[in-house]
């Protein structure tokens, strides 16, 4: 009983109690396993906030540790191993946050097999809540394989015209990278004698060319899901094909899963060798920076075109977590969270035009601000953020990171950052010049393409705006007032820093 | 030549067996032809007390009949897992043969002596014994390969294990003769004091134990020696199929495992780099050529031949001590894992096969998941548990043997492992596909005891992934005693 009672037990598997409920309901009841399943979210966070109040920011340490032992015979020792601290707290608030609303933004969209679709949401925010806490590598990497299996599903099923491929795409990409991290785990269980992660890093001595190995290993698994240019081709196919609240977790949580791989076991479990490859992940970050905002740019589908903003968004992460410094990898965090709030955003109000329109291509749209003002208006300040405007989340990321990489000594090449600064231009183009084709100028064909089926166009309703509004506000909150985020993560960061053998 | 009770205590399990079976055979003359269930019933309840008995030997360990059987914690975790084996074996078949009209009471006789078989190749002791239990275990299993009769597809399958096993067999006899020539025993005791004395011609005992490892290739279906897998597997009644690659395999590979881990442990240093090819081409080769079968059955041929890849990387670090029982507690896990997995995967194939073989394409699998959500997602379950994904028992065994592999020293081979289960992932996942994403409208039958087959599996499946510990302690107690 102590073991379910344990707050981060209880945080992780909560969404397993509706998914029981919702397999003994008719699947015909489609309201009342839409409430069950938005019901169980809401708890759950709720319960991610009881956690939160219980955190205390100053303590380095992981809190509010559930540990028991799993498996511990024939020389195994595997425990069941759940903390968390600065470096997750925010990544599980966003979880538990982005959840609820990505099962609200299905109310309508969503009204196939709709029972299916909420177990599998719901078993998918247990595999990603668990990635964020585990601390045994294998419990995470269990975690961490499970949250493919359900994220397929909705891909494959509730997708769009290609949705096979992308999924099977998508599916066989990230087991590619995470098969040769399970090797890398099992190195580091038979050597080590635990798979805990704290003890592992307070074990150290790990030989510097086994190092290199293993650090690979897991880059192999984190950079494909980050993704990392050139490992990103998955992303796109995935994205577009995905239905909208699929979109809105992939991107929301489902790639932070990979930059958080890197600030949890790479940084600390292999620190000389992170250490030598920062200017190689900085390059490639950079890369990816450029890249993602110029092909953003030349997409004709505005799903695709945040697809790729991603790539690029992703960079600037990658890109603050390899300065290796406190701005480099508290901006780096906050950056996460950013996108996941700002994509997140794009991704919902992308699909909620979609779902009136039935295209995502550009040049039909045009003009959509003067029919639907609210919708405008929201898409104009979540564009604005993505974009880094000042004033706005975006800014506040992107500029921290910036800040770290300029005085990075692990890159210790400020041309890194002055390319990546570029981005933050390249990013206002390919935004503003989807917002000017789609919201502004002349009345698209599009808009008379819908009247002709029914009433026209129509401005968001009052459950859309109930599920955009609380991302406007942290996007908003984190823009002017960032401070309590980054006291949240402060002191962890600035311990892991600590440990890195920086020149 | 006095027998001890302590002799007969050794081989109490396969004796009762033994002796169940023929008093069945003559049992079942009484049995009217409409109710051979009773058959079953008798043969299942045969099985479940012979595995009483044998969970009651845990933690024996002696030899008997001068030296020629050994009863060891290894023997007594092989064969519970054979009697497992065999019942689900029953259970799967009950329904199926009354379906398709091949009912006839010598079926469940035969499957007894096959099992019987088996489990004496998991306690044999001595080259003769082996062979003896070969043609136990096999003969038997040639016969039901064909129990469709007068179903070509079935003859030809039949025929065809038929011919290639005894030509198997035929290896193993002769690699018997060469071990015989070089040490002048057959006593696994004997070979290894023999292999020892410097008078001992290591070429000639070298050549016969390759020769032995071909003839046990051909029943494990490792490659080169696989042929003939696809067609039996295909052409034999699915229930057979089912009981074979499961049945088959556990027996082959405890008898690899125990004369090469005991016998032959002086070759480690030659065998070790075949052994290493031989599991190589074995995983590449099944799982790249299973990507382009249509038919499930044949997919299902080519992945057992892959999983004989998974289980020969057991195997190849046998020389070396410290991890030898490590790896022979993964290979062991993992023969537990494949054998749920694949009666599981099999119970749903049968559930889904209609009379003159037709149901049996992937692409009738369309819509499964729509209208039988159940059945749908227990294939779900053991799909995922042959790519090795959580939460399932297969990826526990994976990682159970990589361990034991990369413990070896030996991670080339492991990566080698971990990259054909991600080719694995493609072919399997298709299936998967084709119940959740694709449309058609799939017939099923509904019966008692094959669905009691699926769920058990699944849950076994699921559940042991979770909570592995006991399985874990018992593989891991499971060692061979040595001489």
């Amino acid at each position: 009983m102590e073991f379910l009672l344990k707050p981060l037990t209880l945080l992780t598997f909560f969404p397993l109690l509706g998914v029981l409920l919702i397999l003994f309901i008719n699947a015909e009841a489609k309201n009342i396993i839409r409430w069950v399943a938005l019901i169980t979210s809401l708890i759950t966070f709720g319960i991610s906030l009881w956690v939160l109040a219980m955190f205390d920011a100053s303590n380095v340490n992981l809190q509010l540790v559930a540990r028991y032992d799993w498996i511990t015979v024939a020389g195994w020792n595997i425990q069941y191993f759940l903390g968390i601290d600065g470096l997750s707290i925010l990544l599980v608030l966003l979880t538990a946050f982005l959840t609820p609303i990505s099962i609200l933004s299905t109310w309508t969209a969503i009204e196939e097999r709709v029972k299916d679709f909420m177990i599998f949401f719901l078993l998918l925010e247990v595999g990603m809540t668990g990635v964020f806490l585990a601390q045994d590598l294998f419990l995470f990497y269990i975690f961490w394989e499970f949250t493919l299996v359900p994220m397929y599903f909705l891909i494959g099923i509730w997708g769009g015209p290609r949705r096979i491929y992308a999924a099977i795409k998508f599916f066989l990409y990230t087991m590619a990278g995470s098969i040769l991290m399970l090797l890398a785990i099992l190195w580091l269980g038979i050597y080590g004698g635990t798979f805990s992660v704290p003890d592992l890093i307070a074990q150290g001595n790990i030989p510097a060319d086994i190092q290199w190995w293993l650090f690979l290993a897991f880059t192999a698994a984190f950079a494909i899901k980050v993704p990392m240019w050139p490992l990103h081709s998955w992303l796109p196919d995935a994205h577009v094909e995905a239905p909208t609240a699929g979109s809105v977790i992939l991107a929301g949580v489902l790639l932070k899963m990979g930059t958080y791989g890197f600030v949890r076991f790479n940084l600390p479990l292999f620190p000389e060798a992170a250490v030598r490859a920062a200017p190689w992940i900085a390059l490639l970050a950079t890369i990816g920076i450029l890249y993602g905002a110029m092909v953003s740019y030349a997409q004709a589908d505005v799903k695709k075109l945040v697809a790729y903003s991603s790539v690029s968004h992703l960079g600037f992460v990658m890109l603050g977590l390899f300065a290796m410094n406190p701005q480099g990898i508290a901006g780096g965090i906050l950056q996460m969270i950013n996108h996941g709030l700002s994509t997140g955003a794009l991704f919902l109000l992308v699909g909620m035009i979609y779902e009136q329109t039935h295209t995502r291509e550009i040049k039909v749209y045009g003009g959509l601000w003067k029919i639907t003002p609210v919708f405008g208006s929201i898409m104009l300040i979540v564009s604005l953020s993505s974009m880094g405007l000042p004033g706005l989340n975006g800014f506040v990321g992107e500029f921290t990171i910036l800040l770290g990489a300029f005085g990075s000594k692990a890159i210790n090449n400020t041309a890194y950052a002055i390319a990546s600064a570029l981005g933050v231009i390249m990013a206002a183009v390919y935004i503003l010049y989807m917002f000017q084709k789609m919201f502004l100028g002349p009345q698209g064909e599009i808009v008379d393409e819908v009247k002709k089926h029914g009433h026209g166009l129509r401005d968001l309703n009052w459950r859309e705006i109930v599920t955009v509004v609380p991302l406007l506000i942290f996007i908003f909150w984190i823009g002017l007032y960032p401070k309590p985020f980054f006291a949240l993560m402060a002191p962890a960061v600035e311990h892991l820093v600590g440990m890195l053998p920086i020149p | 030549m006095n027998l001890t009770p302590q002799d007969y205590q050794v081989l109490t399990p396969y004796i009762l067996l033994t002796a169940w079976a023929c008093v069945l055979l003559l049992a079942d003359l009484f049995i009217p032809r409409e109710r051979k269930s009773i058959t079953a019933l008798l043969a299942a309840l045969g099985l479940a007390v012979t595995l009483g008995v044998t969970l009651s030997q845990v933690g024996i360990e002696q030899t008997g009949f001068f030296g020629m059987a050994v009863l060891d914690g290894f023997s007594t975790f092989v064969n519970a897992l054979l009697l497992v084996s065999g019942i689900l074996g029953i259970a799967i078949a009950h329904d199926y043969v009354k379906r398709m009209g091949i009912e006839r009471g010598e079926y469940y006789t035969l499957l007894l002596f096959s099992v019987s078989g088996m489990m004496l190749m998991a306690q044999a002791a001595d080259l003769i014994i082996v062979f003896i239990a070969l043609e136990l275990l096999s003969i038997p299993l040639y016969v039901l390969a064909a129990f469709a009769r007068p179903q070509l597809s079935s003859e030809e399958a039949g025929m065809k294990y038929f011919l290639l096993g005894a030509f198997a067999t035929g290896f193993v006899v002769y690699g018997t003769a060469l071990v015989f020539g070089a040490t002048g025993t057959t006593s696994l005791a004997g070979i290894v004091a023999a292999a020892a004395s410097p008078s001992t011609s290591t070429l000639l005992l070298t050549i016969g134990a390759a020769l032995v490892l071909v003839g046990f290739g051909f029943k494990v279906a490792a490659v080169p020696f696989h042929m003939w897998t696809p067609d039996v597997y295909q052409g034999a009644p699915t229930a057979v199929t089912a009981f074979m690659a499961a049945g088959a395999k556990i027996a082959g590979f405890a008898a690899l495992l125990r004369v090469f881990a005991t016998a032959f442990s002086s070759l480690a240093v030659d065998m070790t780099a075949v052994l290493w090819a031989l599991a190589a081409l074995t995983m590449i080769l099944g799982n790249v050529i299973a990507i382009s079968q249509t038919d499930i059955k044949r997919m299902l041929a080519y992945s057992s031949i892959a999983h004989a890849g998974y289980i020969l990387m057991a195997f190849v670090p046998y020389g070396n001590p410290a991890v030898r029982d490590v790896s022979i507690a993964a290979g062991l896990f993992y023969l537990a894992a494949y054998a749920f997995t694949n009666f599981g995967a099999w119970s749903v194939v049968i559930a889904l096969e209609k009379k003159e073989e037709k149901g049996l394409a992937i692409a009738d699998y369309a819509g499964l998941g729509r209208k039988h959500p159940l059945l749908a997602a227990a294939m779900t379950v053991f799909m995922l548990s042959l790519v090795g994904l959580p939460p399932t028992l297969g990826l526990v065994g994976k990682v159970y043997l990589f361990r034991a592999v990369i413990a070896g020293g030996f991670t080339g081979l492991a990566i080698i492992g971990v990259l054909t289960s991600l080719i694995s992932a493609y072919y399997y996942l298709r299936v998967v596909v084709t119940m959740y994403m694709k449309d058609g409208e799939p017939e099923t039958v509904r019966e008692t005891w094959l669905g009691f087959t699926t769920g058990l599996s699944a849950i076994v499946t699921v559940v042991f992934s979770l909570l592995p510990q006991s399985l874990f302690a018992w593989a891991s107690e499971a060692v061979l005693k040595l001489f």
